[in-house]
């Protein structure tokens, strides 16, 4: 039914992940390895340090993307490459996959049936994310990786990393590469940090868009997509009240 | 001391009022507002006929025609045990404003069901069939379709129509012309399809309902183009309308390869009633009641923010009535539909205007519930539907001035309307040439993913719908020398249109008769409720 798949051949769509597809975030992935060590006590402790942790976590992205990910991915140092890798494919079934948003496979595979690339770019480690793209059916992953010294981890990030402006180089290099038209292709994310990835491309969409991004995407005039909403299956009721009515506008 | 003159109107001609100069200010629809303006002597106002009287009984009324169809057997005939039904029916985009419950969609469907279960027919669905518009929010739903029919069969078969699902339309074929038919696959699978219509313009109705309400893209670009729009002369008079040709082909298409049941149903005009039914009235008949309602209306209205304006309009449901219902085979149901609402809305006018006003109110077939009448259909009620409102010939003559009043303020409803957005913003301002806009724009909207997504399961228009709105405004466009819009609180939305502005009525017509002439015949459309002018 749908003619598309030629006009869209040199278009790509890229989606950020935390927030964007899924409900969750890196720190979830790393809380999950965190209750997971061979003893108890080890697992209880580095729960409770990823606990206390996570005001600092929030506070340092806050400040700026590249402290948290130099003072987060620290927490990795001596892990296990093989221990990781091994996790990741649980992480997916315990933790990710039941919190992709509803909507998030049908975007996507709306997208493709359009003839469109389609493309992760994730801050997040590139092992937790492959089991997620591979679910998605998703062309490529763009994500960070964690530097491994004889197969543990340094706790630091090989370059580049994937995060803020740096997103949008890695989509103008990939686009490059690929031969794809940026003007024709699609970004999607929730978070204002990505405001540079929406930016490089001709079709920005705000996805479960945070205040300041959907507030930028009102001014843009970029459409905005809540994948959270499953049509519903229960009546609602029509919005009351006309104070609220006029508080929404 | 100047005597008091009764007015004295024939009662065969109430409809046309020439200003005189004692005559009252006229009103205008101004967006959420209203506007009285004086008008210069000799202005022509053309007002809408009175309601007709409705059917006694409604439900009797409905059951007459199921059991008295138009070239049909009775629906309980068709009816046979374990067979296959869909039920079709048309959206929330008509009537306008939306009509008080029990909406006559709901009596239709309360009796076509009752039918269908006696006649030990369980596998019924229902669909909206809403074609490109934005699926219906669920207590809309309810609302048209009352809480029996809600109660039995929301959600898993009552639901909106979905013409972009890959896995849920079939094509059925081409018309000679090569116009593709796609269809909605449950109907298309159907033993027997009920099509449960409202008609409250002539444009609708008819084939258009098999052929729009359950089509995907591929077919409806078939025939919404500029050049459909502009060979339609008027698209209110199916004979003449390209559009109802196109449909024509596509419907017969459909009724060759499927079994269709066709319920027509038509409403009156009674589109304000109660407090305020003075809207409906001629205003030199006005009493000093309805002065004063309209004083306390307007004092209320300019106090108020826009949202609250707007949800007062919305929150008021027209009272309108049936007084007729059809049923039985496509083209004979819709020749009754049509005779008896022109019957009701058709009024005769003696030769064209050369400058013609019209308010533009605060609602079109396209935002119902929105947040506002955005600039598109600001435009598409203008040229598009009241331009449109004639049969014989136009009630603005070629070259003529059109003068409408309305805000014009650049709002739009980013849920309902998000690809409109993208459409006046990037490219209403790379070009307005509706021909270019079809070639190099339509299949990027229309294929956008994030468009797509948002049409079948957020409650968006097609990504495409806002080239169509341009197109319904084609002919409109070609045909009229100015455009003036009144009360623009703007300078830029009325600049991308191509349009001029004017502060008041007055300035309008003399801007207007400076291309026009001194004598230039001046016409006003009183509406709503709208008319459709038979002009001679």
């Amino acid at each position: 039914m749908h003619r598309a798949s030629s006009k869209y051949k040199n278009s790509a769509a890229f989606y950020d992940v935390d927030g964007t597809l899924i409900k969750i975030n890196i720190v979830h992935a790393f809380a999950f390895y965190a209750a997971r060590h061979a003893s108890l006590i080890e697992s209880a402790g580095r729960s409770v340090k990823t606990a206390l942790s996570i005001p600092v976590f929030w506070a340092a992205d806050k400040l700026s993307r590249k402290w948290f990910n130099e003072i987060f991915y620290r927490s990795y140092e001596g892990q296990s490459e093989d221990r990781l890798v091994v996790l990741a494919d649980e992480l997916f079934e315990d933790v990710i996959k039941p919190n992709i948003y509803p909507r998030a496979k049908e975007l996507i595979e709306e997208s493709r049936r359009a003839g469109v690339r389609q493309v992760l770019v994730s801050g997040a480690l590139d092992f937790t994310m492959k089991p997620l793209a591979r679910y998605l059916g998703v062309d490529d992953l763009i994500a960070n990786r964690l530097e491994f010294v004889d197969h543990y981890a340094t706790g630091k990030l090989k370059k580049p990393f994937v995060a803020g402006a740096t997103k949008a180089d890695i989509m103008r290099a990939y686009a490059k590469e690929h031969a794809i038209d940026l003007a024709e292709s699609w970004a999607y994310t929730d978070s204002f940090s990505d405001y540079p990835m929406l930016a490089v491309v001709g079709h920005p969409t705000a996805c479960n868009p945070d205040l300041r991004l959907r507030s930028l995407a009102r001014s843009y005039d970029w459409p905005v997509l809540d994948l959270d909403e499953e049509p519903a299956r229960a009546v609602s009721r029509r919005p009351q009240g006309l104070a609220r009515q006029i508080r929404r506008s | 001391m100047r005597a008091i003159r009764p007015k004295l109107r024939s009662h065969a001609r109430e409809h046309i009022v020439t200003i005189d100069t004692d005559s009252a200010p006229r009103l205008f629809f101004y967006g959420e507002n209203l506007m009285m303006e004086d008008l210069p002597v000799g202005t022509r106002v053309i007002y809408p006929k009175r309601p007709m009287t409705p059917v006694a009984n409604p439900v009797a009324a409905i059951r007459y025609a199921l059991n008295h169809p138009e070239d049909s057997e009775p629906l309980h005939a068709l009816l046979r045990p374990g067979m296959k039904v869909t039920i079709a029916v048309d959206d929330i985009s008509m009537p306008l404003p939306i009509m008080r419950t029990p909406d006559v969609r709901q009596l239709v469907l309360e009796i076509v069901c009752e039918m269908l279960a006696d006649h030990g027919v369980d596998d019924v669905h229902i669909i909206i069939a809403l074609g490109l518009h934005r699926r219906m929010h669920d207590w809309e739903i309810k609302r048209m379709v009352g809480p029996k029919v809600w109660d039995e069969y929301w959600p898993d078969r009552l639901y909106n129509h979905d013409g972009c699902d890959p896995d849920g339309m079939v094509v059925l074929g081409h018309t000679p012309h090569g116009e593709m038919v796609e269809m909605n696959k449950r109907v298309a699978e159907s033993d027997l399809t009920i099509y449960v219509n409202l008609n409250f313009v002539p444009m609708n109705g008819g084939h258009k309902s098999m052929a729009v309400g359950l089509c995907g893209y591929e077919s409806l670009k078939a025939h919404h183009t500029p050049h459909g729009i502009v060979q339609s002369n008027s698209y209110m008079d199916p004979p003449k309308s390209y559009l109802s040709h196109s449909f024509k082909r596509q419907g017969d298409l459909i009724e060759k390869t499927l079994k269709v049941f066709h319920i027509e149903t038509v409403l009156n005009n009674r589109a304000f009633d109660g407090p305020l039914s003075f809207l409906n009235k001629n205003e030199d008949d006005f009493t000093e009641a309805d002065r004063l309602k309209y004083q306390a209306m307007k004092w209320t209205l300019d106090k108020l923010p826009f949202t609250a304006r707007r949800e007062i309009f919305m929150r008021t449901p027209a009272a309108y009535e049936m007084i007729g219902c059809y049923a039985g085979g496509c083209d004979p149901v819709h020749d009754k539909t049509l005779a008896k609402q022109n019957e009701q809305n058709c009024v005769e006018v003696d030769g064209p205007a050369d400058i013609l006003l019209m308010g533009i109110p605060y609602i079109s077939p396209y935002n119902v519930n929105s947040k506002a009448l955005n600039p598109l259909l600001v435009q598409v009620m203008a040229l598009g539907y009241f331009y449109h409102m004639y049969r014989n010939q136009p009630i603005l003559r070629d070259g003529g001035v059109l003068i409408l009043t309305h805000p014009c303020s650049d709002r739009f409803d980013p849920v309902h309307h998000p690809s409109y957005i993208e459409f006046f913003n990037r490219i209403l301002t790379e070009t307005t040439d509706a021909y270019t806009i079809e070639k190099k724009y339509q299949d990027e909207l229309a294929y956008n993913p994030s468009y797509i997504e948002m049409y079948r399961r957020g409650n968006a228009y097609h990504g495409a719908h806002p080239c169509f709105m341009w197109y319904w405004g084609q002919r409109g466009r070609e045909k009229c020398s100015r455009v003036i819009v009144v009360g623009a609180d703007n300078a830029t939305v009325p600049e991308i249109m191509g349009w001029e502005t004017a502060g008041s009525i007055a300035e309008a017509i003399a801007m207007a008769r400076g291309t026009m002439g001194r004598s230039a015949q001046v016409s006003m459309m009183h509406h709503p409720p709208y008319m459709i002018c038979d002009v001679m």
